[in-house]
């Protein structure tokens, strides 16, 4: 950027003349050109400051056993695994999910016959919201971001065919995860697959909507009730599944640092485990089958060793704070997706670049399964041909880079592990803060951690406004092009489709069912009772997604976010 | 001359990402706009209500869940129908190429892509607002 800087940062000399020869002025910025040559000051992603060099000086005190021991150890920094992706490579598994159905089970079909090994389903916004295809509020909207389901039949559907005991699925649904999950287990049952062998994971986790995403449907409070019984639930019922997948993708994903996202998580992580314990399950009951979900972005070693220390803060959390003596109730396994909100519309094909780094942090970082994002989702749900080569990427990963054949391969680096200590403490600083705020709902309740996010997306807005950050394509070697591929629509047939089979469905099940289940349901949600039980009843007699939530609005009301800051 | 722009910032839908909204909120506001911020989830009625009511020169409208060839147009035609007629319309989101002639001809003034700057948007209220109302 200028002299100064360059000349105490010795590493950036050539950088200048090399990289701005080939630079373009951005729309607006006619001085761009003899810009941003070397950053103003090295730092990640993150705007965490980084050295030079890192040497043993860094390591100071540093303790193997304590700080990493061998992977599948305690507190398994290097892996939960001994063997890690020898043993068995990642879940290659792609989130997918439009229009109708019929279309989304065509998806998943073609991705399992293109060696993707588990199943994703993103579900409509109206899904989301727990309304109907035809509701009014769902205009314009079935269909758009993922497949719409209004009922079992609609679920009968999409699971169609798909092998639902040998392959895991995992299902992006929050709010009425309890519903969903229902409408997944009745057409296993109807299948005659046994509960018992059935696995996957509901994502289900209501926090980060508040904090982040911001599909809630119903206040905090009843909210976490419903978590709490599908944990419960799944734990006596379904005990291969995992009833949730706490997410710090979306934290992420609003704009948060990677701490932030990591120290959220975590934390939403412990107020579920304080939730479940005081409905009086035993911690090691249930939390083997916690999972965790995280965001891969754009800096390589700033991801690594979030993954790194997010294992090892969680094992020291669940062994410590909440005596767990099963040592699967201290693993961190977690899900990986690469970061939506690194893709840029200009220039699509060099999203695929991004993807693939993004990727081989998270492999690096030593990922349970793992969501390769398609290079045109800047602007739509991919096209097949784009989601292939997605999951390209993974397979390549997997089978020509070399990189699973040895556990932690990181491991012992100076810069590493003085980033992954790091970022382990600034970790616990957040969770401290937090616990002082009486935890995370009341956190949440009084907007904690929504505006830490908010304050962190918008310095880094102003960073790439200043050009201190550099999105190629973006603010800098930018060109003119059009738009250089194609892009999936989805019209409107996919509505009327919807809501003509809705109408259909309405007609011809069994009413007096339909209204007696809702009623118990209705009266369950007002004692505390399990719901699950009620929520499958329904389920079987075909009541649909928008009225089992209009009964559960009815009791538990609808939530608003105050105005903060 | 010192009548500060006012802008209302309208989330429309079921979509509840809301990163680029309050980002284009505050920005607006370090520039010394006024800006009204209505929430998620607001109906096509209750975007224009407000902007009646807020007697606002702009309206940014965030839309990332693809209804936005649903829902822009009918709060046009509702500015229209309440006599917003020199009101700014701005959409922002993610709109692709082919969809952005349709939702000029209903009235909106700019579109503003993924990765567009801030202050490109201040720029283009300030130019267009005050050659017009102020």
């Amino acid at each position: 950027m200028n002299k100064e800087n360059t000349a105490v940062m010795p590493g950036s000399v050539e950088a200048p003349e090399d990289r701005s020869v080939t630079r373009k002025p951005g729309p607006g910025n006619g001085h761009a050109a003899v810009s941003a040559a070397a950053p103003a000051e090295f730092t990640t992603l993150s705007g965490v400051p980084i050295e030079r060099l890192y040497t043993a000086a860094d390591l100071a005190g540093f303790d193997y056993q304590r700080d990493l021991a061998d992977p599948g150890e305690y507190p398994y920094t290097r892996g939960i695994h001994r063997t890690m992706y020898r043993g068995k490579l990642w879940t290659m598994r792609q989130f997918s999910g439009f229009g109708s159905p019929e279309d989304t089970n065509a998806r998943l079909r073609y991705l399992l016959k293109q060696g993707q090994t588990g199943l994703s389903i993103a579900f409509d916004l109206p899904t989301l919201m727990g309304y109907d295809s035809d509701h009014l509020l769902a205009e314009g909207e079935v269909g758009k971001c993922g497949v719409a389901i209004s009922s079992l039949a609609d679920m009968e559907v999409l699971l169609r065919g798909l092998p639902l005991e040998k392959v895991t699925t995992s299902m992006t649904i929050n709010s009425p995860a309890a519903i969903i999950w229902a409408m997944y287990l009745v057409v296993a049952e109807k299948n005659g697959a046994d509960w018992k062998k059935i696995s996957g994971t509901t994502q289900n986790d209501i926090l980060k909507e508040y904090i982040a995403q911001k599909e809630y449907i119903f206040p905090p409070e009843p909210s976490m009730r419903l978590v709490v019984d599908t944990i419960t639930f799944g734990a006596r019922e379904v005990p291969r599944w995992n009833p949730i997948s706490i997410s710090g993708y979306h934290i992420r994903e609003a704009g948060s640092t990677a701490v932030q996202e990591l120290a959220f998580t975590l934390r939403d992580g412990m107020e579920y485990v304080e939730w479940v314990k005081r409905a009086g399950m035993d911690v090691d009951e249930f939390a083997p089958r916690l999972s965790f979900f995280f965001n891969a972005h754009n800096d390589l070693f700033e991801e690594i060793a979030k993954y790194r220390a997010a294992r090892k803060v969680w094992a020291r959390v669940m062994r410590e704070r909440y005596g767990a003596k099963n040592p699967r109730s201290w693993l961190c396994r977690f899900h990986t997706q690469t970061a939506g909100c690194s893709l840029t519309a200009q220039q699509p094909y060099n999203n695929v670049i991004r993807t693939t780094i993004q990727a081989l942090a998270g492999v690096l970082g030593g990922t349970q399964s793992l969501h390769t994002n398609s290079l045109d989702e800047a602007w739509a749900l991919p096209t097949e041909s784009a989601v292939t080569l997605a999951l390209r990427t993974q397979q390549v990963i997997a089978h020509e880079s070399g990189v699973p054949n040895a556990v932690d391969p990181l491991a012992g680096s100076y810069f590493v592990e003085k980033l992954t200590l790091d970022t382990e403490r600034a970790c616990w600083d957040y969770i401290e803060r937090i616990d002082a705020l009486g935890g995370m709902v009341a956190a949440v309740e009084k907007g904690f951690p929504q505006r830490e996010i908010h304050d962190a997306a918008y310095v880094y807005q102003q960073q790439l406004e200043r050009k201190e950050k550099i999105i190629v394509g973006v603010n800098d070697f930018v060109t003119d092009e059009k738009r250089p591929i194609e892009i999936l629509v989805i019209d409107d047939t996919v509505a009327h489709r919807q809501s003509d089979k809705l109408a259909e469905l309405r007609k011809t099940r069994d009413c007096a069912r339909v209204q007696s289940t809702l009623e118990a349901l209705g009266s369950a949600a007002g004692t505390d009772a399990n719901l699950m039980p009620y929520i499958l009843e329904c389920v079987r007699a075909y009541a649909t997604l928008g009225e089992m939530c209009d009964r559960l609005r009815g009791v538990f009301g609808t939530y608003e976010e105050p105005a903060f800051g | 001359m010192d009548k500060r722009i006012r802008v209302l910032v309208a989330k429309p839908g079921l979509d509840g990402h809301d990163r680029g909204a309050k980002i284009v909120a505050r920005a607006l506001r370090d520039a010394g706009m006024e800006v009204i911020y209505t929430g998620l989830r607001q109906t096509p009625e209750q975007i224009a209500r407000a902007a009646v009511q807020e007697d606002v020169d702009a309206i940014g409208i965030s839309i990332l869940s693809g209804a936005h060839n649903t829902i822009v147009p009918r709060i046009c035609e509702l500015l229209r129908v309440e006599g917003m007629n020199d009101v700014l319309v701005l959409v922002g989101g993610i709109i692709p190429e082919e969809d952005i002639p349709g939702l000029k001809a209903q009235g909106v003034a700019e579109v503003f892509q993924p990765g567009a700057s801030t202050q490109d948007i201040v720029g283009f209220i300030r130019e267009h607002v005050t050659s017009k109302a102020l």
